[in-house]
């Protein structure tokens, strides 16, 4: 088992959808929400994605896929 | 009894021992330095600071290393100068420059943040050093490492133009070029410095790192004569070093060397990379990603990580952020170089840029004594100037093709 801490950003067509209990429905990842700022025109989350590395990966992907910017829990790292 | 009680949590407060560190294991909130203060003022004073090296290290009191500084000996103390053609020119009577163009080895301000950097992880018993960056911060790391013989690894995305990396190159550290776009190599430098025991500097090492920013403000009180400013400007890009400049005034408050802090912080960015200046112009304190498109490519942080920082410090010092479009940056490293015979990277244009702006909207004052900060030297980033600054004038080798061209 491996576990990530990532911070997504969500697009504001995107807030009232349930993205975060879709993508532990569809792979084998367990979300644990540490800290979250949602409201009417934002949101964001900082998540803890614990899994075998091949489903967590998919999980990533599939967040991507439904238009969540999906960064490392530092953000940017290249500076 | 130390100086550092060990890391805590920005967010919720929780302690952690001065490990290497970063990431508060409840909140996820970043983790800083926690000092004992009480004990600093014990120790520290204007006397003993001034009989100190002439480099950053003076300041070692306020400073996150254990022992003695053992790598970027000669980083900081860097000439703070009085620009008083530009003040003219701005309409300012006490202008300042805070000239990091100069600092040592690399030219930035980046050789703060890594002499101590590298001297905390030699601490913490690492034998190799990393970093993610497409510039100045690769520079400066590839050179302390050199210096420090730590082994080395920077990781840069794999476009990046041969020119850019050749400063990084020089000092022989394994540069790894990724495939991929920013997100990816972004997301993937992370999970490496999640893997590898290695001291990521600007990751798990970050604590310690970014506390090398404060020695700007240290070093602009002391050369100020142990007064701080009205005002100062600072290029905004993660948003750490306006931060940092904020705490080292209030810092040394609270020790003892200064009386008062009345600073207003004011941060620039450009207009082609401004989360920070969006988020204070919309008076909201979300800080939205944004990507990057502005020649200011060494502050072009489109998710910064200090960015809802930065903006709480400019908010609660009574400053300001604004931002300045690309032709304005390049307006701006001409106007530095023509009046203080300094020649800026792109970062310092955007920061005179918006100094001027700020000037001219009234927010800073013709009395206000002013600072502003420029942090990388203009031989990096040549191409961003190449087709701005004009051409030789050509002649014959004759004293009346000389003369021909004087009387133009």
């Amino acid at each position: 088992m491996a576990s990530v801490k990532v911070h997504l950003t969500f697009p504001e067509d995107k807030i009232k959808e349930p993205i975060i209990y879709n993508v532990g429905h569809e792979f084998k990842v367990i979300t644990n929400v540490r800290k979250a700022d949602v409201r009417e025109k934002k949101g964001w989350v900082d998540l803890e994605i614990t899994g075998e590395p091949s489903e967590i990966e998919k999980a990533v992907e599939s967040l991507k896929k439904k238009g969540v910017k999906v960064d490392p829990i530092e953000k940017n790292v290249i500076e | 009894m130390s100086k550092i009680r060990g890391l805590i949590c920005r967010e919720c407060g929780k302690e952690y021992p001065a490990e290497p560190l970063h990431v508060c294991e409840f909140c996820f909130g970043p983790l800083e330095v926690n000092y004992n203060y009480d004990w600093i003022k014990g120790q520290i004073s204007r006397e003993k600071i001034e009989k100190g090296p002439k480099s950053l290290w003076r300041y070692i009191d306020l400073l996150p290393v254990m022992g003695e500084a053992t790598v970027g000996l000669y980083a900081g103390f860097t000439p703070l100068i009085r620009a008083h053609n530009l003040g003219e020119e701005l309409g300012l009577d006490e202008l300042y420059i805070k000239n990091d163009t100069v600092n040592h080895p690399t030219l930035s301000f980046k050789d703060r943040v890594v002499s101590i950097a590298l001297t905390r992880a030699k601490e913490l018993g690492f034998d190799t050093v990393a970093c993610a960056s497409t510039g100045n911060l690769a520079n400066s790391v590839a050179a302390h490492a050199a210096e420090a013989r730590l082994k080395c690894f920077v990781f840069i995305p794999g476009d990046l133009e041969a020119g850019k990396i050749l400063g990084s190159l020089i000092y022989q550290p394994t540069v790894v070029a990724v495939n991929g776009n920013y997100d990816d190599v972004n997301r993937l430098c992370s999970e490496i410095a999640a893997e590898y025991k290695w001291a990521f500097v600007n990751i798990n090492i970050r604590p310690y790192y970014a506390e090398g920013s404060k020695t700007l403000a240290y070093e602009t009180a002391e050369q100020l004569g142990w007064t701080t400013p009205d005002q100062v400007v600072v290029p905004a890009a993660s948003g750490s070093l306006l931060t940092k400049i904020w705490k080292g005034f209030n810092e040394m408050h609270k020790v003892g060397l200064i009386d008062k802090v009345s600073t207003k912080v004011n941060g620039a960015q450009a207009e082609g990379c401004s989360p920070i200046a969006t988020a204070y112009k919309n008076k909201t304190d979300y800080v939205k990603p944004v990507k990057p498109n502005t020649i200011a490519k060494s502050i072009a942080i489109g998710n910064p990580a200090d960015g809802y920082y930065a903006l709480k410090v400019v908010l609660e010092s009574g400053g300001a952020f604004d931002t300045v479009t690309d032709p304005e940056v390049v307006e701006g490293m001409k106007l530095l170089a023509r009046t203080e015979g300094i020649f800026a990277e792109t970062a310092g244009g955007v920061t005179v840029g918006v100094l001027k702006k700020l000037v001219e909207s009234g927010k800073i004052k013709k009395k206000d004594k002013t600072v502003a900060y420029i942090t990388g030297n203009g031989l990096k980033t040549q191409e961003a100037v190449i087709n701005a600054v004009g051409s030789p004038v050509f002649i014959d080798p004759k004293l009346s093709a000389f003369e021909k061209i004087l009387k133009k």
